[in-house]
Parts: C-alpha cells; structure tokens; sequence
C-alpha cells in the first residue's frame, strides 16, 4: 500500500487558525532552505511558529529514491503553536518519492504541489510506485496543484545564462513563489534575503528571483484551478521587541556562553562529530566569542577527559554528544563526579540502541544519564522543553555545576537539536552575574572541605600559589582529600556525594504546572514532548476538561513535592519518547499509582493521539 | 609553614608530598621520582605553575608524591586531561605521567594524536613492558613469548615501539632514558622540559615484582658500555670502552650497523654524527634489534613546530565578540 490519508481522523475539536506545510524533495532540492523562507514570512507576521525538519542519515542518498527524500515541516497560527503539526495542510513534493514517504502526512482535503516533469516513467520506478499516482485516483480527496514547475524554472532562468543543471537548482525558489502566492504573501523579502545572500548583483540572485517571480506569477495568471483558497495569515500580536527564529542547538550554543560569559569563565566546548549534537559545536565556533572556543578532540572520551582538565585548570568544560557519544563518556564523567569539579555534558538524545536512528528523537537515555556510572556517582540531569527553554536551562546548568562543584547532564533530543521557533531576543545584559570566586590561598587548605550550605568543596586552580594538593579518581579522604581506603570513611563521602545533589532540589523551588493544583489529571512530561503536551491541554480545557500539566526541568535529583503534587489528582499520566523509564522512576515510591503513555517510533507524539489518550483517561475516570 | 616562609631555594626534597610512596620497594619508579624532583629543583620550578596529570597503573601514582598540583585521572585518558589543561592555562607546565599499558594500550588513540598536535607538555612513559598494578599481565610492550598470567603459553603478539610511533605520530621531542641513570635522564628531563611541543621520554623502568631484570641485556653495569649508546646532537654516535664502537648505516641503507674502530680507525669517517633533526635517521636509531645492537638512549629527535597551546591562545585572542551581537546577527523582525 503507497498509504492513504485517509485513514488520518479529525479530531473534532475547534482549533485556532493554524496551517502545517511540509516540503520534501531530495536531499540537494533545498527543501530546508525554502521552508526556512516560509517560516521567516509567518515569523515576521508575528505568527506562532515551530518547525520540524526530518531528514534521513544518509547525506546524499541517490536522487529519486524513497530514502534520500528530506523533508522540513512547518507549522504557525494563532494561539499555542508548540508543536510543529501532526499532519501537513499542504504537501510539496519535488518527485515521486518525495509524494510517497510523505503522502500519509497529509490530511484528507489537504493540498498538494507537485512537480508533474519529475513523474515520468523513471522517476515512478525509482520510487518504487507501480503506476503513476496521479493517474490511477490513489490521490482522491486531495486538491492537487500539479505544474511543470522544473521546465518553468528553466524557462525563467535561461536569460541568465545558467545551464539546465543549475537552473534546476532554482526549482525551490519557483516553488516558494508559488506558496507566498497561496498565502497571500509578497515576494519583497525573499528578494531582500537573496540580495543580501548572494549580492546584488550576482547571477545567482537574479537567477533565484526570476524563479521565485515565475511561481509567483503563475500562481497568479490563475493557472491554479479556482477552488483552491488562498490561506490569508491573520496578523498575531506578540510581545514587542526584536525577534529572531531559534532551534534548540542554537539556543543551547547561546545559553552556554551567556552562562559562561556571566559567570566570567573562559569556556571550551570539547566534543567529537557526531549526529544530531555537531550543531552546537558548528554555532560555537563560528561566533568567535571572547573567551569561548572549541576543542575537536580525537574521540568521545578524550572530548569529555578535555573539559573536564578545562575546568580543572579554571575554565569552564562543556562536552557535547549523543547517546553513542555519552556512553563512551561514561567513566570520565564518574571521574568528574569523584573530584567533584563543575562539568557541563549535554547529550542531544536519538533513538538507540546502538546506532539506531541517528537523526530522529527518543528520550531513551533518561536511566543513562540518573544511573548510567559505576559505582555511585550522582549528577544533576536538566531537560530543556523547547528550543527557547535550552537558552535558559543552559544557564541554569551553568550556575548549578558551578556553585555546587558537580557535572550536570543536559537532556535534549534530535527534534529540540532541529526544530524552530520565535524567540524575543534577550537583553544580556539584564541577566544576573554569577562570577565564580575561585579558592585564594589560606594556610591548612583542606581540599575536600566543604561550604555548609550546598556541600561544594572549593575550586582551587593550578597556578594558585600555597594550596598545592592533588586529586583523583581513588577514593579520598573526606577533608584532607588523602588517598582513604578507610571504610567508614568511604560510607560517609557516598552520602556526601548523595546528599550534595538532593540538596539541589532547592534550585528548583517550585514546580511549575499549567492549570488548576487539583482535578481529574495531572500530565507530566519531561523534554521536547512539552509541545504536544502543551496543545492537547489547551485544546481540551478550552472543550470543558481540567486537566494540568507538569513538564520536568530536572530530573534528577527529583523534587519531593511532586509526590505531594501528584496526590492532589484523580489519575497522573507520564508521557515520554521511550519505554517508560520516568515512569518507573516515580512510580517507586513518588507517584505509585501513575499510568505510563510511550513512544518510541523516532517522531514526535501527535496532538490528536494525547488528546484521545487524555479524554479515555477522564472521561473512564480511570 | 606560610605561604612567606617557602624557602627562596627550592631542594629536590621540597618537591615531595607529605604522602608516603606506596611503591614495591627496590621498584624503579622510586629512581624516576627522584629524577623529576630533581630536573625540577635544578630548574628552580614554581611548585603553584607545575601539574603532574597520570592515568592508572603503578607510574601513574606518582603525581600523589609531588608537592606540586597533581591530577591522578582515568586509564590511558591522561593526555586528554593535559590538552583541557593547557589551552585553558598555557602558563602551567604539564607533565603526563603514563605506562606502557596506559599509553600504548588504552591510551593509544590519545598518545598519538596528543604527539600530533603537539600540545606543550612532557610525557614521561615508564615503560617496564608488564602490567604491573593488575598483576603482571602481557603488555602491548611485552617482548613476544612473554610469559605471564594471561599469556601462560608465552604471548605471541610482536611488541609495539613508543618511540617508533612516537616518530610516525608527528612527534616532536623524542628521547629515552634508563630509569636508575639519573645522570643521563635528569639533562634528558630538563631537556624535554624546555622543549616548545610535546616531549616523550620513554624510561625503561625494571618492574621488580613481575618482570625483573627484563632490561638486564642492556642496563647492567657489566654490559652497559656496550650495549648503550648515549646521543648528544652534533657528537659522533659512538659508544663502547675507550669509544671504540660507531653507529653507521649499513652497506644496503636499510638499518644502521656497528663499526668496530679498534679493528680500523680510519672507518671513524663512516661513523654518523648525531643530528636529532634527522628523521630518518632518528627512525633507524629506533629500529635497532637490542639483540645485535645498542640501545640508543638521550635525545633522539627533536624539531620545532607550532604547539596546540600557541594555536588556540592565538585564535582565542582573536575572538572578539560580543554575544548580544551575535545573537542579532541574521533575519531579526521587530514587533
């Protein structure tokens, strides 16, 4: 079956206007390039937005065939858009295959843009279509908008001199003008964008123009059959200052250096390439900010045994990877939590085990990150909801690794790593200093003395004249930090270790839930599932159910109110991208009673699914 | 004591720890300990600006013995503590201390790369081809049919050669000593100490416990004339009683040879003189089989080349802006 769309269901419910475009076409078609257009036009329109952009692992898997097809979601409207869509308005599909990884995306009534040249004989083969789509009605209840879109291009391009090769490179800019037609969109600022990309005067600008003016003028001769409606943006009003789209990785690059930057650290980001955490390397060297660098190390693990000398030698270590990554990094990380020195490790989560699915989403590495360290090596693990909130919990761990003098794990996932959304660009220089004081000479330094309050011990760096001492990954003396093979006193730095981090539930003095602290349910979540969590609350509170939500910022240690939270609920759901592993966590002795909705497909949970998921739950009252 | 009242001239003695050495006694780490405290007070070193970073094994003790910083890590990882260290503080004056086992074993992928980019610190590899603190288990050293509790049967693999990877690594500072020469290793330490890059030494350390006397053929005095050849750039290779013996390459350039001078004093003219530039000659000195050769020990090679720790201080200097700015930077729209 080349799957049907019909077999999506609506769910009946009224929505805010909202409209998702999905654009697929080969890996080279610049399918992201023309949907970060698009969601740069909702954006200016001061629209809701969130983006998803799927991709395969392959770089350039051979052109036309199912699994080199790329695709980029977006997603924008009015009220809460935090989620990027759980089927597409409209579907461009530059080839065959293209149309028929993404075609059971579409709900019924939506719209397709095809280009009709790429549906010949080959191309359908290629794509492994027994017979041509468009010709045997598999595509019934779907409008169509079917144009010779890479012959037109080459059309409007031949002027400029370009080849049928690189004219056909324009095809996404013909594409684009066409949907800015369907929106009702002028295409002034892409013109603006272009110029300024590749320069004013450049062929590749006006060659790139001229496409985009003939997919817009085509759409408006009225080519396109008249029952097709032209989706007018309403305009939004958001809150007033200067913005800026964002994904997670960037947001994270800027939440590190800011949290570096006020805690005047020198910070290096040490890491080794890997899918989907480069990006957060990639923005960090390419700002070139005061103080902060990268350091490409030779693997995993020496990327984690590099941050962690950066920060014993003053600076501030980051190690950035992904579940592969992480579990290399392992035992330099239960070093870190041995010598007790600030670490920041951020592990943008994909679906495992092993390789798995390297580009796509999973929060399966929630255990790892709590317990994944012989012995017993106890760290503080934070989780971003969106890609907005990896600004801030960057910082947040940042503060948290410092003044407690532990390695804190930051889980994000390949969506949050990918995805897009408005973001009001902050005034840094109203963020809070945090400036480090490291430890001054005194005479009887004792390396492992501790402050009182947050049990840290002090960070003395080499260079410090007078409090030369020494420190390792043996066990030590819980004072004089002395090579101790003392039994009571192992027992005793075990729950120091223990009770340091349970004392950081203070940071996080309250637990946030959106609606009522009592009722029929209570969801909670954890990382990037914020956003379907999110719609489907509000879409039912606005039908008359109670329902509250709580997503999780740390997960570990976890707060102990939430037990007390919890109680005040009828049923508590936990939903995660993974088995369960949050959920068998809470339900020890935190949330016992606790019922436990999973997925672990490698794509995000949809709207409408929670929203059945929570109605069953409600309305059986169990 | 105070802070004021360290005393203006540093002695070996005052680079010791206060904890007690923990070594097998008659080990010959304890000699290579004495060595470094001396190299250091020779070299009146700030104690506050020195940091000894190991990983595991017996060698890897020894920062616990300095008085000086020291970090004691995770299994062949040092090196990759000593690059976060360095580009955070080039200030501070790093010395790895590792083992076979560490640095050719588990550490292997950083020894190389740590010699590839040249990061300004001293390695000081104890080599005693065993596995000491597990035992006495084969090491990737270990002479092939080295017999030992993983290898009852003899081992059969070919050892690896620190200095010859070292060479093919792209490292810039090579050197090797013996661990109870103090004479010869402390000039070889300082040596490795100013050099601008990363200098291996490797130390051929006996392991008394689980591998006496495997250096014997070469180290006991009855044969060390010999069997070892001290290098000094810009000296004639020669070694033996009265300096009657020479280093040549051989007749088919594919190795070096000895020259027996007593036999003919005019072949002197044959015999090369050191230059620790060259690297093909410094891969030769490497190769030569303990068996019909001398060991060569002292400065092999050494050259000069850009150090990681100058490359990131120059480009982290040249890092300039501003977050907020950066933040700005592309399609912003206002509302």
């Amino acid at each position: 079956m080349d799957g049907n769309s019909s077999e999506i269901e609506k769910n009946n419910i009224e929505e805010n206007w909202s409209t998702t475009v999905r654009f697929a076409g080969d890996s080279g078609d610049g399918m992201q390039l023309t949907g970060g257009r698009l969601t740069f036009e909702a954006a200016i329109s001061g629209m809701g937005l969130a983006t998803f952009p799927d991709y395969p692992a392959e770089i350039r898997a051979p052109a036309g065939t199912t699994f080199g097809v790329s695709s980029f979601q977006v997603r924008f409207g009015e009220g809460l858009i935090a989620s990027s869509g759980d089927h597409a308005d409209i579907l461009v599909a530059m080839n065959p295959a293209a149309l028929k990884v993404n075609i059971k995306e579409v709900l019924p009534g939506g719209l397709l843009i095809l280009d009709s040249s790429s549906f010949n004989d080959r191309g359908i083969k290629k794509a492994g279509y027994e017979e041509n789509p468009m010709e045997n009605n598999s595509l019934a209840g779907l409008q169509i908008i079917s144009a010779d879109i890479s012959n037109l291009t080459i059309e409007a391009v031949k002027e400029f001199g370009l080849g049928n090769k690189d004219g056909l490179r324009c095809r996404n800019m013909w594409t684009l003008g066409l949907i800015l037609w369907l929106f009702t969109k002028e295409i002034s600022e892409t013109v603006d964008w272009l110029e300024n990309k590749f320069g004013k005067d450049s062929i590749l600008t006006k060659a790139n123009v001229a496409a985009l003016n003939a997919g817009h003028t085509y759409a408006e001769n009225s080519e396109i059959s008249s029952d097709i409606l032209r989706k007018v943006v309403p305009k939004s009003t958001p809150k007033k200052g200067k913005w800026r789209a964002i994904t997670g990785a960037e947001s994270l690059a800027f939440g590190l250096a800011t949290g570096a930057i006020k805690s005047k650290l020198n910070m290096t980001l040490c890491s080794y390439p890997i899918t989907p955490a480069s990006p957060i390397m990639h923005y960090l060297a390419n700002y070139e900010l005061k103080g902060i660098s990268i350091y490409q190390a030779e693997d995993e693990i020496a990327a984690c045994c590099s941050a962690i000398g950066v920060s014993y030698a003053g600076g501030l270590g980051v190690t950035s990877s992904s579940g592969p990554g992480i579990s290399l990094k392992t035992e330099a990380i239960g070093l870190a939590v041995s010598v007790e020195l600030p670490l920041i490790i951020i592990n943008s989560q994909r679906a495992g085990p092993s390789t798995g699915l390297p580009t796509r989403a999973e929060q399966s590495d929630l255990m790892q990150a709590i317990y994944g360290r012989h012995g017993e090596a106890p760290l503080v693990v934070l989780a971003p909801k969106s890609p907005s909130d990896c600004f801030e919990i960057a910082q947040k761990a940042i503060y948290i690794s410092i003044k407690y003098m532990t390695p804190v794990m930051i889980l994000s996932d390949a969506y949050l790593t990918n995805a897009s959304e408005p973001w009001l660009i902050p005034d840094i220089s109203k963020i809070k200093d945090n400036s480090v004081s490291f430890g001054e000479y005194h005479e009887n330094y004792m390396p492992f003395e501790r402050n009182p309050d947050t049990l840290a011990r002090k960070w003395v760096k080499p260079g410090t004249k007078g409090m030369e001492h020494r420190i390792g990954g043996l066990e030590k003396d819980s004072i004089s930090g002395n090579i101790s093979y003392d039994p009571e006193n192992h027992q005793k730095m075990t729950n120091l270790r223990a009770k340091k981090i349970q004392n950081i539930q203070k940071e996080f003095n309250k637990i946030e839930i959106i609606g009522p602290d009592k009722g029929d349910l209570l969801v909670i979540g954890w990382g990037s599932t914020n956003g379907p969590i999110s719609e489907a609350r509000e879409l039912l509170t606005n039908k008359g159910y109670t329902i509250s939500h709580s997503q999780i910022s740390c997960l570990w240690p976890i707060s102990d109110s939430l037990k007390v939270i919890a109680s005040k609920f009828k049923s508590v759901i936990v939903i995660e991208m993974n088995d369960g592993q949050l959920f068998n966590l809470l339900k020890v002795d935190t949330i016992p009673n606790a019922k436990s909705l999973t997925q672990v497909s490698g794509k995000p949970f949809r709207v409408s699914h929670l929203i059945d998921e929570f109605k069953n739950i409600i309305e059986l009252g169990n | 004591m105070s802070i004021n009242e360290e005393p203006t001239k540093l002695k070996p003695t005052d680079y010791a720890s206060d904890q007690e050495v923990r070594w097998c006694p008659g080990c010959g780490d304890y000699a290579i300990l004495n060595a470094v405290k001396k190299t250091l007070a020779d070299k009146q070193a700030k104690k506050e600006n020195t940091v000894f970073v190991s990983g595991i094994g017996c060698s890897s003790r020894l920062p616990y013995y300095m008085a000086t910083y020291g970090f004691h890590t995770i299994h062949g990882r040092a090196p990759a503590f000593a690059a976060g260290i360095k580009i955070t503080n080039p200030e501070l004056d790093v010395w790895v201390i590792t083992g076979d086992g560490d640095a050719l074993s588990i550490g292997g992928n950083h020894f190389i790369h740590l010699l590839r980019k040249n990061l300004n610190c001293q390695v000081l590899l104890f080599n005693n081809e065993i596995y000491g603190l597990t035992k006495g288990q084969a090491s990737p050293a270990s002479r092939t049919g080295t017999i030992s509790p993983s290898t009852p049967g003899g081992s059969l693999e070919a050892p690896i050669s620190a200095c010859e990877l070292a060479l093919s690594s792209g490292g810039t500072f090579i050197a090797r000593g013996v661990d109870t020469a103090i004479k010869q290793l402390v000039p070889t330490l300082s040596k490795a100490q100013e050099h601008l890059g990363t200098s291996l030494v490797e130390i051929y350390q006996n392991c008394i416990v689980y591998n006496d006397d495997v250096f014997k053929s070469f180290t006991d005095k009855s044969v060390a004339l010999e069997k070892q050849i001290h290098l000094e750039h810009g000296e004639p290779m020669l070694f033996g009683e009265n300096n009657k013996k020479g280093l040549s390459i051989n007749k088919d350039y594919s190795g070096l040879e000895v020259i027996d001078l007593e036999l003919n004093e005019k072949d002197i003219s044959r015999v090369l003189i050191h230059d620790y530039t060259n690297k093909t000659i410094a891969n030769l000195l490497t190769q030569m089989d303990q068996n019909s050769m001398p060991v060569a020990l002292g400065i092999i090679y050494c050259v000069e080349k850009p150090t990681l720790d100058q490359y990131y201080t120059e480009k982290l200097n040249k890092h300039k802006n501003e977050i907020s700015n950066i933040m700005e930077k592309g399609q912003t729209w206002t509302i």
